[in-house]
């Protein structure tokens, strides 16, 4: 009878595999676990900038204090000062309405402003205007700050203020829409990611519409019509090494040539697209020769045999197929184009502009600048902030791999 | 008593009863500085089959793909001497490798259809060449040449479809109906069964015997028995060169060669 | 001739050839000791012969098998095909030859006492001679010679011109005395018999040249058996 039990030689084979494929599970799941950590303490942080308070004041639109001919000279900030002044009689002390006035935002004058710019009849009316509450009274509210000034000074008069508001059910947690309908600001409660939102879309549109066409007629040419010589060799190797290249050179490079040489505007999505176009172009290339390489010679020979054109073969057939191939080649280079950094600052992207941009020459920011930005900033608010924006990118890139996957499986042929 | 022998004539008998159709002299191919093929020279009979025989890296299909100039493509691949079609050298620099092809259609090895519709795949070369008037005149070319192929009454429900969802004899014989759509002359063969089994070989077979009625065929393949079965002249290479050519019904009873002998009865070393 | 890459394939084929040799070993000795059991009357002798006859059968039709079977797993080419066609073909002259053997083996009965000893004689000649081709033919395949199967092929007409006196003095020995006409007859079915053992012979022999050279021998054996041409009456004018 044949003995299959384990010698001491197999079992120690066995074992080396059990443990190798230990090390290797042990890696995935440890990935793993820095992933869900980065992506949990990231949900944790920009869970509170999800909501906000807001206040309803009601006010009375002083016509000594807006003229209707001059409405954008009216003094709006007096009027809602007058209203929270109204909604605490018993204060009466300057310091003291100072600091309750403090504890409201900005914006809720310029909402006012908004709305009688639109309606210029309200003058002279008692109206409800709605407004969030400053950032660190929302903080405060939300318990980020032990105390509503953000400096920690003992702020238990302004607590109290908040506590009568509550009370009287003027605050309401609203989702803050403001996030992704505003531009940047300097008042986190204001800020929003709008501006740097169309900033990368207007970037990356330049980027994909420079590089995708340059990048598969270099690809083309390469894989297809040149022939071997040292110089194809050279441009290879060349952009084997461009792929390699710190992408902050690229800034440096964008700066001089764009902005200094042709005189384009500086921080524009239309310089940033170009610097980022010439960063994904070696990816993009070297992605495009990888799927036309992946054809199968049998189908160029195919279209030859029946008399195409070598031209006719490559336009018709092996472009076609290799079509999936370069999209996703070029999607994947487009989101790392997406989640750069140091070549934008090198333009001048990371000024802080307020404006959302319109056209691809406006000053802008984007995406990851934004998050650098914002990050630098003291105010706890924008720290919450900061997580959304990096939430915002990393789902933006996530679509952007979804988008590439999904066309793979779509259009990907075998054979 | 002296004894005249029967001798197998010089000239094979398939070659002095058809017209030659591509004559072959002095060639010489090189991939870079190696020599692929050794001063061959061989006239293909027109209306025939020719079968191209031996071992792997003998040359035959390197032969067979300077006959419609695919070599073209391999840069490092240079062809001297002259092959004629026709009498015409396709060497010659007047000589258009587009129209070429389409006179000389091809069938590779690994059946290869376009990942396109099976219509598609066959009315590819014709429109590419501007061979139908109209569309009409396209649909008749299209379901002539599957006829032809002896494919249409397995797919004529289903030309819309993928040719790839074909099965590989299927597949192969649409890369046949796709040749002959062209309107070739000659139709060269690169082993077009060896990824097929035995009952897909017999069809592609039967087909290839109904063609060479109107085409000259060549076909390479490496199995003897097929080149015996389906060649009315048999070459034999061998190291980049010919070695013996002739009748198929010589070759295979009574090869003049110890090399050829050797390698169809399997005692090849 | 070098060796096959598939090593069973030369072992099939070393097998259908010595199958076919002892097949000519068998049908040897078969018409030596017909020839012999006729001449020394020797009814034993005969009847062994009578019964033997059935083993060569068997044996042609086990090599026909094998060659069939050699034919369906290995399909020959060339010189192979040929070979195994030939050997078909050659067992099958073997087998008549056999055949012919027991024929002369069961006249040993008919011509019982009948003759006497002088009209044997010729026919000795005969068998001596046919004997000597046959195993000359049988060596000539052993070794592929087709030099030597052309010489057997040629000296056929010694036994033709040999058969044809033999004939004659037949006739002869009949008219002088028709009491002999039943034993003579008989001898003379004998002598044919040998003559066609003689050109089963020849067959093989042509046969040998086809495996050799690959094409048939186109010629025309030379023949010397005149005795279906033979007018009774010439026999007379001697």
């Amino acid at each position: 009878m044949p003995n299959f039990t384990s010698s001491p030689r197999t079992l120690k084979r066995n074992r080396s595999e059990r443990i190798f494929r230990a090390i290797c599970q042990s890696a995935i799941a440890l990935t793993a676990l820095f992933l869900v950590f980065l992506i949990s303490n990231l949900a944790i942080n920009a869970i509170p900038s999800l909501t906000q308070y807001v206040v309803r004041l009601s006010l009375v639109v002083d016509p000594a204090k807006v003229d209707a001919t001059q409405i954008a000279a009216g003094d709006f900030q007096a009027i809602v000062r007058t209203a929270i002044a109204a909604e605490f009689p018993d204060v009466t002390a300057k310091p003291e309405k100072k600091k309750l006035v403090k504890l409201f935002s900005t914006s809720i004058a310029e909402n006012l402003q908004r709305q009688v710019t639109a309606d210029p009849s309200l003058i002279g009316k008692t109206i409800t205007v709605e407004g969030p509450l400053a950032a660190d009274a929302d903080s405060f509210l939300k318990g980020q700050q032990m105390s509503v000034s953000a400096l920690g000074e003992n702020s238990d008069f302004e607590a109290r203020a908040l506590a009568k508001l509550k009370e009287a059910g003027k605050l309401t947690r609203e989702f803050s829409w403001s996030l992704l309908t505003n531009g940047d600001s300097r008042s986190p409660e204001k800020a929003g990611l709008r501006g740097a939102f169309m900033g990368s879309l207007f970037t990356i549109a330049i980027t994909l519409l420079v590089a995708l066409p340059l990048g598969v007629a270099a690809a083309l040419y390469l894989e297809e019509f040149a022939r071997q010589s040292r110089l194809r060799d050279l441009i290879e190797v060349n952009i084997n090494n461009l792929a390699a290249v710190p992408s902050i050179i690229f800034g440096l490079l964008g700066l001089a040539v764009f902005v200094n040489k042709f005189g384009l505007p500086r921080s524009s999505p239309l310089v940033g697209g170009l610097v980022l176009a010439l960063l994904v172009l070696p990816t993009i290339i070297i992605a495009s020769r990888a799927a036309l390489r992946s054809v199968p010679p049998s189908i160029r020979e195919a279209a030859l045999g029946v008399g195409a054109s070598h031209q006719q073969s490559v336009f018709h057939h092996v472009l076609p197929l290799a079509v999936p191939g370069i999209l996703t080649g070029t999607i994947l280079g487009v989101a790392r184009a997406l989640g750069e950094t140091a070549p934008l600052l090198m333009i001048g992207m990371v000024a802080f502009i307020a404006d959302v941009p319109t056209r691809i020459t406006d000053a802008a920011t984007a995406l990851p600048v934004q998050v650098y930005l914002w990050s630098a900033l003291p105010e706890a608010a924008f720290r919450s902030r900061t997580s959304v924006a990096i939430l915002a990118l990393l789902i933006v890139l996530f679509v952007f791999n979804a988008l590439a996957i999904w066309l793979r499986n779509r259009f990907e042929r075998r054979w | 008593m002296s004894f005249k022998t029967v001798f197998t004539p010089a000239i094979p008998a398939i070659i002095a009863a058809n017209a030659p159709k591509i004559v072959a002299q002095d060639v010489n191919v090189y991939y870079g500085e190696k020599s692929a093929i050794k001063e061959l020279s061989i006239t293909i009979p027109d209306k025939a089959v020719s079968a191209f025989i031996g071992p792997s890296g003998c040359g035959k299909s390197t032969f067979l793909r300077s006959i419609n100039r695919m070599n073209d493509t391999i840069p490092s691949c240079r062809v001297t001497g002259k092959i004629a079609f026709d009498g015409m050298d396709i060497y010659d620099r007047a000589v258009d490798v587009v129209e070429l092809r389409a006179r000389i259609g091809m069938v590779f090895q690994k059946p290869n259809p376009f990942p396109k519709s099976i219509f598609e795949n066959v009315a590819y070369g014709v429109r590419i060449h501007g061979l139908a008037k109209d569309k009409v005149d396209l649909e008749r070319i299209v379901t002539e040449s599957l006829q032809r192929a002896s494919l249409w009454d397995e797919v004529k429900d289903r030309l819309a479809h993928a040719g790839t969802g074909l099965s590989g004899g299927q597949q192969q014989r649409l890369c046949i109906a796709r040749a002959i759509a062209v309107n070739p002359e000659v139709i060269l063969m690169d082993e077009p069964c060896s990824a097929l089994d035995p009952i897909a070989t017999a069809r592609i077979e039967e087909l290839i015997s109904d063609l060479k009625q109107n085409f000259c065929i060549v076909i390479v393949t490496h199995s003897m028995q097929q080149a015996a079965r389906v060649s009315d002249l048999t070459a034999f290479f061998h190291l980049g060169t010919l070695v013996e050519v002739g009748d198929t019904d010589a070759v295979f009873t009574n090869p003049q060669e110890k090399r050829t002998q050797d390698y169809i009865t399997g005692r090849f070393g | 001739m070098s060796d096959h890459i598939v090593k069973a394939y030369d072992s099939d084929l070393a097998q259908l050839k010595s199958m076919l040799s002892e097949m000519g070993g068998m049908a040897e000795e078969q018409l030596a000791k017909a020839i012999d059991a006729l001449i020394r009357r020797d009814l034993k002798l005969a009847d062994s012969v009578i019964a033997a006859d059935q083993l060569l059968d068997a044996k042609e039709i086990e090599v026909e098998e094998r060659a069939v079977l050699t034919i369906a797993k290995r399909q020959p080419m060339a010189q192979d095909l040929r070979n195994v066609m030939v050997t078909i073909r050659i067992a099958a002259d073997i087998e008549r030859i056999g055949d012919l053997a027991k024929n002369i083996a069961k006249r040993s009965h008919a011509i019982y006492d009948g003759i006497p000893q002088r009209l044997t004689k010729g026919l000795e000649r005969m068998g001596q001679l046919s004997q000597a081709q046959l195993k000359l033919v049988l060596d000539a395949f052993a070794s592929s010679d087709a030099d030597k199967a052309m010489d057997v092929w040629r000296h056929d007409e010694d036994i033709d011109a040999l058969y044809n006196s033999i004939f004659r003095e037949l006739l002869t020995y009949m008219m002088e005395d028709p009491r002999m006409i039943g034993a003579c007859t008989h001898l003379l079915f004998a002598t044919k018999n040998i003559e066609r053992i003689g050109d089963h012979a020849t067959n093989i022999a042509e046969n040998i040249y086809y495996l050799v050279h690959g094409y048939m021998l186109k010629e025309q054996r030379p023949k010397n058996d005149k005795t279906s041409v033979t007018p009774f009456s010439s026999l007379n004018n001697d």
